[in-house]
């Protein structure tokens, strides 16, 4: 399947750099220190986990690379240009599916092709996506009448659906069940490698990190700063009891802060 | 949804209410009970005060109690319309009861003089006798009310639009909009009889400010209430600013648009009177002051009557446009 949607449509990557970003939030007049000096350049193709407490910043910074604000200090690029705007060649999945209650799940499926008005050009991708996302029975739901695990994987199809080159991923597996989990998991593998874009994914799951990035980097507590940056050098398809990963993730979660013996 | 609460917690009792659904419909029987007591009274009781139209509606009490007889037993044959009227069986046997007390406190007894209350006969005698005249103002009426209500709402919308979307509209509009709100439509005349070319036309924009500014209102809350994700979502996926309005903002706010338009349909229909006092030949709001002046309170009586039904029609039409539109709120609400 995903094969299928990479052949029908080569994608090209982007690279993204993140350089000395440190960013604040007004919060009545007070100071919010967010992102502390962040640096981190993200190779075109590349996957890369982002693993941090909550409430450090993650998503402050993905909002960042997708454009929807600007870091107080430092620079965010997309191959080496500076992000200014959104543009749908980088689409983030938010931490909620936010889809839009008066659509149908195609219809908040075919915002992005209908804002860019590719409706009628690539409209047939659609039942592709639902296909992917295992959603094809449900097209016709609202929003409210899905599990929120069907409404995250909603939200997903809606961001692939616009073979986005840099998919900047908040949780997106965080509201289901570990079979299904496995599952997206794998076929965001497949999607990745076939698709060949850019992949940068937030999760608080130590394993999901080592099963799926090139590279997971940990954040501290806010203001978030890089404490660790770990590349996991094994093939795919990855085996949890693989020593390495073993390894890698108690260090992980020793640089999260946790003890071995969790 | 127009359903209460309650309704949705206690179905079950409810259903109980209107089932068992076969045989005989008990309530049809009730009604033609208290239909046929109206009529016997009206018919056998001598008129204290005469209002004409005695044996008329006499005759006509006693068709809507063979009516009910009829349906008492055939109701079930008729699908939906028959579960709605089987629904109402309850309001039936009251208004039955209602018109007989109505009649006797009035006509029969007295106790209500004349001209200050009128019983449903002379009611009655109101419609044969003036129906010509009372379509030539529903037809006036229509007109006024549907320039004024259309173009007002319109306007409402899209100012509302522009005011809950855009900082600076806000900034000039809002200060604006809530001074002239409250303003009762009265206030407006002397400048409207200077602004406007003809009488209609001010009497068209008194109409489109009732029914207009309470659209605005909550068109205006509803686009800067709208969730900022929902904004956020769309620009990542290339929407523009177009889309964000009209695809975001305005689909979001719907909800809050409706509130004002079943307001503003309300306060149109408040403000009718007031609109046709500026030198109106016909209407519904003229024949209600006409008479008024000529304390023919029956004809005052009936004239409301078909103004309220009117309005009750238009929130229903509006009820089912919403229903249309908003079909997504359903599991939400
Ligand atoms: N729009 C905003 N205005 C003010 N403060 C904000 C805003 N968005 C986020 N913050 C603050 O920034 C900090 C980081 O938020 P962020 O959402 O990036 O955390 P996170 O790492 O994604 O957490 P989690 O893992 O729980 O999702 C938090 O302390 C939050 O209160
Ligand atoms: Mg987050």
């Amino acid at each position: 399947m995903a094969l299928a949607l990479a052949e029908a449509n080569p994608i090209e990557s982007i690279a993204l750099d993140v350089e000395g970003v440190s960013h604040r939030y007004d919060v009545d007049g007070k100071d919010l220190q967010v992102l502390d000096n962040v640096s981190l350049t993200i190779a075109p193709g590349e996957f890369v986990a982002l693993l941090g407490p909550s409430g450090c910043g993650k998503s402050t910074l993905l909002r960042l690379a997708a454009g929807l604000e600007t870091a107080t200090v430092g620079k965010v690029l997309e191959d080496g240009r500076p992000i200014t705007a959104p543009n749908p060649d980088r689409i983030l999945v938010f931490q909620d599916a936010t889809l839009f209650p008066w659509r149908t799940v195609r219809d908040n499926i075919a915002i992005g092709l209908e804002a860019r008005r590719l409706l009628d050009t690539k409209g047939y991708r659609i039942d592709e996506v639902l296909k992917l996302v295992k959603l094809e029975g449900f097209a016709d739901f609202y929003p409210h009448q899905l599990s929120g695990g069907m409404a995250q994987r909603a939200a997903l199809a809606r961001a692939l659906v616009n073979d986005p080159k840099l998919l900047l991923l908040d949780e997106p597996f965080g509201k289901l069940d570990s079979l299904t989990r496995l599952r997206m998991q794998n076929e965001l593998l497949d999607l990745w490698k076939s698709a060949g874009f850019t992949a940068l994914l937030v999760t608080h799951d130590v394993e999901e990190a080592l099963l799926l990035a090139d590279r997971v980097i940990v954040l501290s507590d806010r203001p978030a700063s890089i404490v660790a940056e770990i590349r996991v050098d094994r093939p795919h398809p990855r085996r949890r009891d693989d020593a390495t990963l073993v390894a890698l993730r108690s260090q992980l979660l020793e640089k999260l802060g946790i003890s071995h013996d969790v | 949804m127009s359903a209460a609460v309650e309704d949705t917690f206690e179905s079950a009792g409810r259903r109980s209410l209107t089932l068992p659904f076969t045989g005989i419909w008990r309530n049809g029987l009730f009604a033609a009970g208290t239909w046929a007591l109206t009529a016997v009274l009206t018919y056998g009781l001598p008129d204290v005060i005469t209002w004409g139209a005695t044996e008329l509606f006499a005759a006509a009490a006693l068709v809507g109690a063979g009516i009910f007889l009829a349906l008492s037993v055939t109701v079930h044959r008729l699908g939906s319309v028959g579960r709605t009227l089987v629904h109402y069986g309850p309001w039936f046997i009251v208004l039955g009861l209602w018109l007989a007390v109505w009649e006797v406190l009035t006509a029969k007894l007295g106790w209500l003089p004349k001209p200050f209350f009128s019983p449903p006969q002379g009611l009655l005698h109101v419609y044969v006798t003036d129906w010509d005249r009372l379509l030539i103002c529903i037809a006036y009426t229509g007109r006024l009310w549907g320039l004024g209500f259309f173009s007002g709402i319109l306007v409402g919308f899209a100012g509302g639009v522009a005011l809950g979307w855009s900082k600076r509209f806000a900034y000039w509009g809002m200060p604006l909009l809530k001074l002239i709100g409250p303003v009762p439509a009265s206030a407006w005349i002397p400048c409207t009889f200077f602004i406007f070319p003809s009488t209609f036309h001010a009497s068209i924009f008194l109409v489109a400010l009732a029914s207009g500014i309470p659209v605005a209102i909550l068109t205006a809350a509803g686009v800067s209430q709208v969730n900022r994700s929902f904004y956020d979502v769309a620009r990542t996926l290339g929407a523009d600013n177009r889309f964000l309005i009209f695809k975001v903002a305005i689909p979001a706010s719907l909800p809050n648009v409706f509130v004002g338009l079943f307001m503003g349909l309300y306060y149109s229909f408040a403000v009718l009177v007031v609109a046709e006092m500026l030198g109106a030949k016909f209407g519904l709001g003229w024949y209600l002051q006409f008479n008024t002046a000529y304390s023919a309170y029956a004809n005052v009586y009936a004239a409301l009557i078909i103004m309220a039904l009117i309005c009750a029609g238009l929130v229903r039409l509006l009820f089912v446009a919403r229903d249309r539109l908003l079909g997504w709120q359903k599991g939400i609400l």
